[in-house]
């Protein structure tokens, strides 16, 4: 009993939550997120991954092996696929990033009040709106009879109306429109954090814009950087949508082909291949970002 | 002697609010020169103008006899210990400290020999690979001064940087400042709220109120004889007694509280019966006695029960009240140790000699 009594009054915190009735309550608590991550995630990866090495040889006979895979290397049209959504999901988050730095440093560090807050607001308005509706308004924006070739015309700056879909500039700019705010609200926190005074100091020390930038401003807001651009390549890189809607049939998007795979050429055996390429593909990516950057995964995870 | 800064007439307006009102003073070369405020007077404004984040109104600063006026903050001769002291988290000791002579395009070589020296000389030998939040609380205060000394200002700006620390580190970081000014004869100009810092570091203090110096002066001079009500009240402990001026006699004027008090004060200003006046008493000048044999004999006295004792080692003091008049004093007790068993609600007599007290025309200044 005094034992129990010693054990108990010396138990931390974390002591606490292990004890038999309350590890329990954490369990169930745990429940609902641990089932979500068991039977959306885990178990149809599991299924993917055993789907992604049958190989079809004949009507309904499977053969164990990497074939599906083979296939990929093989065919040139699936790796460059492969390659260039690799390429240009890298090239989207760099955007992204430029783009989105100076709008996060103006919220966060010059903006006051209720400016702060409107502007906030603005970055949130456009995911009022359906992904679908607001992709089908960059259309009705820049397809051949579209605002924005008409506009050009009359300003005399083309003889005729060009078609401004269905180029890759397109869907770089539906990417990156559709990525900004998960770019914006990390680099918002991380700069928000970040002392007025340092820059304060690093100027009256004789430094110049250039170097606060390097040396303070973006070393200090390196884990939302990297925050940022690890969710806006992830998006990209999975996204469907915008690159079918404004790259058209040429679009030459991964998650196409894995759509392509699983619903028109009922092939799930392929379109599991290329899901577990592409879940590779992102791992990779995003490691040797965080390695190459010097981050590390945890704390870029807790600023995000 | 050389003037290492110069602030001559110079005005900040923030919208309606007056932060910094023509002002104007010089600080000669290698002096500690503070100044000295409650929050919101303009002190951090007026700072800031002398570093360049603001520029003024009108008027001008002149640092090393050049003018400063559209020169930014990164090429003047200047530098700032900031109230968090801004440290950069990021770098090492030997980066933070090394940040600006990097900035001069100075060899890399060069650089970590400077920043060596500098480090030898604050107390903190080979600390260069030590991160910032490795450090103590006085060592981050070392380094932000080195930081700044290492660029040889004409000028080193200090924003209360002992503010942040706990009591005892800031009692002892103020020898240490002290010391460090005296060692490297830089100019230094210290904003502080902390009358004692100003009045233990300083050669001159200049008390500011609501964007205006009330006093430039030594720190004795600020404390034994103080321009105006407002550096009497906020300079040092002090009894504050309003009354009417009943008789003047040369210097000592007469005058009757509201309570019914009468009391003898010095009083510099020019008054006539009837104005009205506020008396300061310090508290050490109150003489405390058992009976009125022991006060010094040709000063009034008066009888009083004891309040409160506020017992703090040297700085111990009684609360008294006045008898009739309920009149609250407080009287600093003798190191002799002689009141040591003192009661509360015991009585007691108490004077103080008239010329010790100052007065000033009241009302219009009585912040």
């Amino acid at each position: 009993m005094a034992d129990r009594l010693r054990s108990r009054t010396t138990a931390t915190l974390a002591g606490d939550l292990v004890a038999p009735h309350m590890r329990l309550a954490l369990f169930l608590l745990l429940a609902p997120a641990l089932l979500w991550l068991l039977g959306l995630i885990v178990l149809p990866h599991v299924d993917l991954a055993v789907l992604s090495l049958r190989t079809r040889v004949a009507p309904r006979t499977y053969e164990l092996g990497f074939g599906n895979y083979r296939t990929f290397i093989d065919e040139p049209l699936y790796w460059h696929t492969f390659v260039r959504t690799a390429v240009m999901s890298i090239f989207a988050t760099v955007c992204t990033l430029l783009i989105a730095f100076p709008a996060a440093w103006y919220i966060a560090k010059i903006a006051r009040g209720r400016a702060k807050s409107l502007l906030f607001v603005m970055c949130l308005i456009p995911f009022w709106v359906s992904e679908t509706v607001r992709t089908l308004g960059w259309m009705i924006l820049l397809r051949e009879s579209g605002v924005l070739p008409r506009l050009l015309v009359e300003l005399g700056i083309t003889a005729k109306p060009v078609e401004l879909l269905y180029h890759d500039t397109t869907i770089l700019v539906g990417l990156v429109y559709t990525s900004m705010l998960f770019m914006v609200v990390p680099l918002v926190s991380a700069l928000e954090s970040l002392d007025d005074s340092l820059i304060e100091a690093a100027y009256d020390l004789g430094g110049n814009g250039l170097s606060i930038l390097r040396q303070i401003v973006i070393p200090h807001a390196a884990p939302g950087i990297a925050a940022g651009s690890i969710i806006v390549f992830m998006l990209t890189l999975g996204n469907y949508l915008t690159p079918t809607l404004l790259g058209g049939k040429n679009s030459l998007w991964f998650t196409e082909q894995i759509y392509t795979q699983f619903i028109t050429r009922f092939n799930w055996e392929q379109g599991a291949a290329f899901g577990f390429l592409l879940l590779v593909l992102s791992t990779a990516i995003v490691w040797l970002g965080l390695v190459v950057t010097g981050q590390k995964f945890g704390d870029v995870m807790r600023r995000s | 002697m050389d003037q290492d800064l110069e602030v001559d007439r110079v005005s900040k307006r923030y919208n309606a609010h007056l932060a910094v009102d023509a002002l104007s003073f010089a600080v000669p070369h290698g002096s500690f020169f503070s100044i000295l405020g409650p929050s919101g007077c303009g002190k951090t404004t007026l700072l800031r103008l002398i570093a360049g984040f603001l520029e003024p109104d009108s008027g001008d600063v002149r640092i090393g006899g050049h003018s400063m006026r559209g020169v930014s903050p990164n090429r003047r001769p200047v530098n700032m210990v900031f109230q968090n002291l801004a440290l950069f988290p990021m770098m090492s000791v030997g980066e933070n400290v090394g940040y600006g002579l990097a900035r001069r395009d100075i060899a890399s070589t060069e650089i970590r020999n400077r920043v060596a020296a500098m480090l030898k000389r604050v107390g903190l030998p080979g600390a260069e690979g030590k991160r910032v939040d490795q450090l103590s609380g006085g060592q981050k205060q070392r380094v932000a001064i080195a930081r700044s000394l290492v660029l040889e200002p004409t000028l080193l700006l200090l924003d209360e940087p002992l503010g942040a620390l706990d009591l005892k580190l800031r009692e002892h970081m103020k020898i240490e400042l002290k010391q460090l000014q005296a060692d490297f004869g830089t100019t230094f100009v210290y904003i502080t709220h902390d009358q004692s810092e100003a009045l233990v570091l300083s050669d001159r203090v200049a008390v500011m109120s609501a964007g205006r110096f009330e006093q430039i002066g030594t720190p004795q001079e600020l404390y034994y004889a103080p321009h105006t009500a407002f550096v009497a009240g906020f300079v040092g402990a002090n009894n504050r007694l309003s009354g009417t001026v009943q008789r003047v006699d040369g210097d000592i004027i007469e005058l009757h509280t509201a309570q019914g008090l009468a009391l003898h004060a010095r009083c510099t200003e020019h008054v006539v019966a009837g104005n009205e006046v506020e008396a300061f008493v310090r508290p050490e000048v109150v003489g405390l006695a058992r009976d009125a044999a022991g006060l010094a004999t040709g000063t009034p006295y008066y009888t009083g029960r004891i309040e409160s004792l506020l017992f703090d080692g040297a700085n111990s003091t009684v609360l008294v009240r006045e008898q009739p008049t309920n009149t609250e004093f407080r009287i600093a007790l003798p190191q002799t140790g002689q009141f040591a068993d003192l009661r509360e609600s015991e009585m007691i007599v108490f004077g103080f000699d008239p010329e010790r007290a100052i007065s000033f025309r009241g009302g219009n200044d009585g912040r």
